[in-house]
């Protein structure tokens, strides 16, 4: 359970970051058309929380046959409206002489990207992940719905799951026990990123 | 190594003309300073000869090669910019590599050419450093270095001296001239201070207006403006423009009369022009006097600092010879 609680949060926090690095960098330095349309689309979707948009997420997954697997935990809550709008904000930062000099270089937009965008934003992504690690990890109601298989089931389910039921006793030792075990991952994470985490949070890096 | 020329260059953001047709033939290893106020369009010129901003219509070509559809780095020229746009992530080493590293240099060659350049502009200590670990003067050392080692035919400066305070910048434009000088490479530099265009230029173009309105050597620029604009924008206090009254045998056309406030003398004889003293700088070497004339103008007179300095509130009478002035029409055109 631990295990696929670990896959679950990592996918979902690197997914996510991945896209929406790559689609605030598509917002913020290419001119095509509907650009504006595209941005203001993205943002709507932050209206629409999880809960919203379950059931037909839950067919659509079903039908795609993802249900207890991996990529079903994951590609639904993979895309992130807020990522996508903090990487823009940050990229809008940047000034475009950094850009400009790059093209002067001769560097292609993507070599641009890697060599110096990339390692520019490299605090924010620190931040984000520890963000998106414990939003992954913490993810209760979707595990729920689609792994009914127990070896798919998350940590935060099982515990979920020990609770009594109906006339069992509850053998809260053990519970608790798991509880703290299960936050051993998140609390990693978070001190292993701390000092990029801060200075992702604090300063930014010009 | 090349030249460049401009072939009736214009620009235009939507319907808005920024630029209307400049030409211009820049010899190999000329040092052009495109020089103007702020929004006249010397900025978007120097861009456009980068390739960073499309040409709307007329020809740019470097060497023998029409640039117009090119990339930057096809024209092989290498820009430094007002705030340096150092990659604030790599090393000043890193820094000054990085467009050879894309084109494909070798590394031995890279390592080569980069402890050149630093060395050339005494870079050395600082190589491993971070951009933010640098002085402001450094910085810009770093941004001249990146497009040093490169060697390519032209450099472009867009007013890489503006971020420095005022010691520096006098100490860097002599540097950056001296390095152009003994690179040999064309260079277009831009700025808006007429100081740097006086003294760094080997031509200068004035630009007004999206216009060209004089290119020529310094001096001739400022002993011969060719309109009222140059006149005014060259040269600190700028050119004093007077009544045409005020002067005897005037072309029928002449609406203004120019005159240096150096050649201006205060004088109880033979003066042209009477006022009063508003107020006099003494600067140390010299003293500013202004004067606020009979007809409500005001003219600056700049004068030897051993010569009498006048009270203020005093009546002065001003005089200067008819070698020494300039006349322009109702359009500021010379006449």
């Amino acid at each position: 359970m631990m295990l696929n609680s670990l896959i679950m949060a990592m996918g979902i926090a690197i997914g996510k970051i991945i896209i929406s690095l790559l689609s605030a960098f598509a917002i913020v330095y290419f001119r095509f058309p509907g650009r504006r349309l595209f941005f203001w689309l993205i943002f709507l979707t932050l209206m629409l929380p999880v809960e919203v948009r379950i059931v037909p997420t839950y067919e659509v997954i079903a039908g795609f046959g993802m249900l207890n697997s991996y990529s079903g935990l994951i590609f639904p809550l993979i895309a992130s409206a807020t990522a996508t709008f903090l990487f823009r904000q940050f990229f809008m930062t940047v000034p475009d002489e950094l850009a400009e000099a790059a093209r002067v270089d001769g560097a292609s937009p993507m070599r641009f990207f890697f060599d110096i965008l990339l390692p520019m934003s490299r605090t924010n992504i620190a931040a984000l992940f520890v963000i998106l690690f414990i939003y992954g990890w913490n993810q209760y109601l979707w595990p729920l719905l689609i792994t009914t298989d127990p070896s798919m089931n998350t940590i935060v389910m099982g515990i979920k799951q020990m609770f009594p039921s109906g006339d069992d006793v509850a053998d809260w030792p053990v519970i608790m026990a798991t509880s703290i075990l299960a936050m051993i991952p998140p609390v990693v994470v978070v001190i292993s990123m701390q000092k990029l985490f801060i200075r992702g949070l604090v300063d930014s890096e010009k | 190594m090349a030249t460049v020329s401009l072939r009736n260059v214009k620009k235009s953001f939507g319907k808005t003309d920024v630029i209307h047709g400049i030409n211009i033939d820049i010899a190999d290893g000329e040092f052009i300073v495109i020089v103007g106020p702020s929004g006249c369009g010397k900025s978007t010129l120097l861009r456009m000869v980068a390739g960073l901003e499309t040409v709307t219509s007329g020809e740019i070509s470097i060497g023998d090669r029409v640039v117009n559809g090119l990339e930057p780095m096809e024209r092989d020229i290498a820009m430094v910019f007002q705030n340096y746009a150092l990659y604030p992530h790599m090393s000043v080493f890193e820094n000054m590599a990085y467009g050879l590293k894309i084109a494909g240099t070798p590394k031995g060659e890279i390592t080569a050419r980069v402890e050149e350049a630093a060395k050339l502009l005494q870079l050395e200590p600082y190589l491993k450093r971070r951009p933010r670990e640098l002085s402001g003067g450094q910085r810009q050392r770093v941004a001249m270095g990146r497009a040093i080692v490169r060697k390519p035919s032209v450099f472009l400066f867009d007013e890489p001296l503006s971020n420095l305070d005022a010691k520096l910048r006098v100490q860097m434009r002599l540097e950056i001239k001296q390095l152009q000088r003994r690179l040999g490479v064309t260079s277009l530099y831009v700025t808006h201070d007429q100081v740097e265009a006086m003294t760094m230029a080997d031509r200068m173009i004035v630009m007004n207006g999206g216009v060209a309105d004089q290119i020529g050597k310094p001096l001739e620029v400022y002993g011969n403006p060719q309109t009222e604009f140059v006149g005014g924008f060259i040269g600190s206090p700028p050119m004093n423009f007077l009544d045409v009254a005020l002067a005897k045998d005037m072309p029928t056309q002449a609406a203004r009369l120019g005159v240096r406030p150096e050649h201006i003398q205060i004088a109880q004889t033979g003066a042209q022009a009477h006022g009063k003293v508003l107020y006099s700088e003494a600067l140390g070497a010299e003293t500013l006097v202004h004067v606020k004339l009979a007809d409500g103008s005001f003219a600056t007179v700049r004068q030897d600092a051993s010569l009498a300095q006048p009270e203020e509130g005093a009546q002065v009478g001003l005089a200067w010879s008819k070698a020494d002035q300039i006349t322009f029409d109702a359009h500021g055109q010379r006449c």
